[in-house]
């Protein structure tokens, strides 16, 4: 079975320790995390965790297993990247006086359908989401002009098929 | 009515059933100790000599009973010396709540004195953990604890109570906890896979059954022997599931894995259906995956859905608590007898009896006595009715071959961690559960040691465990290894051992040592005769190996027989 890349949606209660337990799971069998972000979900006190990582569908279904097993998780998916609809973020700062000697940085902000969230007296910061590849383009843009400093997001995403997790928590009340 | 979070920890244990817990005090825990000392006679506490053998006495006392074990330690270096019992637990799904001492809230995080991050530590082999530090939590808490450990798959949790919350005052009220709403432990049972796996298993021409320790946690021997006597299906067992079926019925044909029987780890190659009940495929199970029962449907009964699929790829599979599984599937199930598919079985016993066990039975050209023997020795002053609490390595393999068991619940094992030093402490825990049963440690000289100190535990309380240490002054199974694997290279396995009747007569525990076959039988008569505690060591041969092995790595089919 050939390595992919898939994303893992966590839904679960919002507990100290559930990170450690899960991001342990990823650690027994050796896998790094490509990127995790956790946050709020749709359901109210449920948190979802969004984690990527590369390997085989074997792997990502046990590990699925394994993470629904844990008590506060509620319920876990898997999908690979056709199924979803995903996004990173980044931001860029950069030297303010750039903004005006250089025209060319206006086209490339303009062109990358990025934002510019602030501008000061010393530096300015660009905000850009989107795929990987158009961030990872931006950045080599930008890298000639210097970048004072530079940091992107993990991956999150929602699925294209629906995620069963608020019906299963109303059966859950209702019995 | 205000009372300490230390007494509402007494009160919960109480709630929950418990009148027996093993531990060791110390700093962070005194609270717990000082309550434990005003409950003296409801909640009965036995000291430990060391914090792991509390552990491994909680889990000898979980699978004698099917109870909760519960261990208590202080923090730090009481809390780690849980860690190999917890683990041990978590990989054998055996029920367990252990109760840390930890510095107090204001503390944490400080590297306090005996501070250590249990909840981080013991995060990967706990089925849960939680660490209190608010009295008020202390209800809600335990109760979840208990709720969680035996549950479903059971397994160890640990609940760590900071110094405050146990000296800390509460509004103090007990609910049992009966549901989380993220944690399904019993799956629904479809029955209509119950009904693809009747007839999977009517039409099977050549089918087998594996069963594990899922039968023994769900109370299902008894629909499991029904299933197997009116299928005619030959049932074989994984090492945790010893015990499940009577060794003398007709229908059982042995262990499987890598010291199982010869028949039905061959047959698993030949079989139609493979039928697995509440087990899970372990790699001292299977071998070589890759060539594991290849021309076989497989039927998993399990209740873990993690373990559907993660080894073997199944045909069917029934995702439910075992008994409520196996009541639904017997009356679907044919009557048959399987004759023909049953006599390979014989013919393949044959062949073992043959090529291993006459002779390990009864060893020939003035061999010395041999750990197969001694076992046998025992069945016969124990007519199956013992419990055998057995170490790791060979003689834990020879105890499992051949020991023979009238009931359940009488084979304990560390099977799945494989933790030298785990009898010692868990056949105590086994006597205490069960006063009215026999209990027998069969331990070797290596894992002895690991655990000695507990001599001293059953010096206290006079509890009366019959201990055998079969000793080759070697550590016999990593040998046995050097041997076939390392071209005879031994590397640090040969033991110079102390006086070990002298080590037991100083702790006041009867003694005696056995070098001569003719010696055997009257000295494990007297043994099993003693109403006390009593230490038997028996010098075997230094140099016997187990088998039948299929070495690491190999099929199944492969099994050696020498």
């Amino acid at each position: 079975m050939e390595n992919k890349t898939f994303t893992i949606s966590v839904y679960s209660e919002n507990n100290v320790g559930l990170l450690n337990r899960i991001s342990g799971i990823f650690l027994k069998r050796h896998i790094n995390i490509l990127s995790l972000n956790v946050s709020e979900s749709e359901i109210e006190n449920v948190s979802r965790f969004v984690i990527v990582v590369d390997t085989t569908e074997k792997w990502v279904q046990n590990i699925v297993g394994q993470i629904e097993k844990q008590i506060e998780v509620i319920k876990a998916f898997y999908h690979v990247d056709e199924e979803t609809i995903f996004l990173e973020s980044a931001l860029f700062k950069i030297n303010s006086s750039l903004l005006f000697d250089e025209r060319q940085i206006q086209n490339i902000i303009k062109e990358s359908h990025s934002e510019i969230v602030t501008v000061s007296r010393d530096f300015f910061v660009i905000s850009k989401s989107g795929r990987r590849s158009e961030i990872e383009e931006l950045h080599s843009k930008l890298k000639p002009f210097g970048i004072m400093q530079f940091v992107r997001s993990g991956r999150i995403s929602v699925s294209k098929e629906k995620m069963e997790v608020t019906s299963l928590l109303l059966e859950e009340l209702k019995s | 009515m205000k009372i300490s979070g230390a007494e509402a920890v007494i009160r919960c244990l109480l709630a929950e059933g418990v009148d027996l817990v093993y531990g060791y005090p110390g700093g962070a825990i005194m609270p717990v100790y000082d309550e434990l000392y005003k409950f003296q006679d409801q909640l009965h506490h036995v000291l430990v000599r060391h914090e792991q053998g509390a552990a491994h006495a909680a889990q000898g006392f979980a699978r004698a009973t099917g109870k909760v074990g519960v261990a208590i330690a202080t923090s730090g270096p009481g809390a780690t010396n849980l860690v190999t019992g917890i683990a041990d637990a978590q990989i054998d799904s055996t029920p367990m709540v252990c109760i840390t001492g930890q510095v107090g809230k204001h503390l944490l995080g400080s590297d306090a004195f005996q501070e250590t991050d249990i909840i981080g530590i013991s995060t990967p082999v706990t089925k849960w953990n939680y660490q209190i530090t608010e009295a008020d939590e202390i209800p809600e808490i335990m109760a979840k604890a208990f709720y969680i450990a035996r549950s479903g798959r059971p397994g160890p949790v640990l609940v760590d109570i900071t110094k405050n919350a146990q000296f800390d005052t509460l509004d103090f009220s007990y609910k049992k906890c009966t549901d989380i709403r993220s944690y399904h432990p019993k799956p629904v049972l479809k029955i209509e896979k119950v009904a693809a796996a009747a007839e999977i298993i009517n039409k099977a021409k050549k089918p087998m059954i594996i069963f594990g320790q899922g039968i023994i946690l769900s109370k299902a021997e008894e629909e499991l022997k029904a299933l197997i006597e009116k299928s005619g299906i030959p049932a074989a067992w994984t090492i945790l599931g010893l015990s499940a079926l009577p060794t003398e019925h007709e229908l059982n044909v042995g262990m499987v894995g890598m010291h199982g029987n010869y028949g039905p780890n061959v047959l698993t190659n030949e079989c139609d259906v493979l039928i697995a009940l509440g087990m899970r495929f372990d790699d001292r199970v299977t071998g070589n995956l890759a060539t594991y029962a290849k021309q076989a449907k497989v039927v998993h009964f399990e209740i873990d859905p993690a373990e559907i699929d993660k080894n073997v790829k199944t045909e069917v599979a029934v995702l439910a608590d075992l008994k409520e599984a196996l009541t639904a599937l017997l009356p679907l199930i044919e009557k048959n007898s399987h004759e023909e598919w049953h006599n390979e079985f014989k013919k393949k016993y044959e062949i073992e009896l043959d090529a291993v066990i006459n002779e390990e039975l009864a060893p020939t050209n003035g061999k010395g006595i041999s750990m197969g023997e001694t076992i046998e020795m025992i069945n016969k002053h124990s007519k199956g009715d013992a419990i055998m609490v057995s170490d790791v390595g060979q003689h834990q393999m020879f105890a499992c071959r051949y020991a023979k068991f009238n009931q359940t619940k009488s084979n304990v094992t560390s099977g799945g961690l494989g933790t030298m030093g785990f009898a010692l402490p868990a056949a105590i825990g086994a006597k205490m559960g069960r006063p009215d049963r026999e209990v027998v440690a069969i331990i070797g000289d290596g894992g002895f040691q690991m655990n000695i100190q507990e001599l001293g535990t059953i010096h206290q309380t006079k509890v009366p465990v019959k201990i055998v240490v079969l000793n080759n002054e070697f550590l016999g199974m990593v040998r046995q290894w050097q041997e076939l694997f390392f071209d005879y290279r031994y590397a640090s396995t040969v033991m110079t051992n102390p006086n070990f009747c002298a080590i037991a007569e100083g702790y006041y525990i009867k003694a005696r040592k056995v070098t001569k076959r003719e010696e055997l039988d009257e000295a494990i008569a007297e043994m099993m005769a003693s109403k006390d505690s009593y230490f038997l060591e028996v010098m075997v041969e230094k140099e016997n190996n187990v088998f039948p092995m299929i070495p690491t790595g190999a099929s199944v089919s492969d099994i050696r027989l020498s």
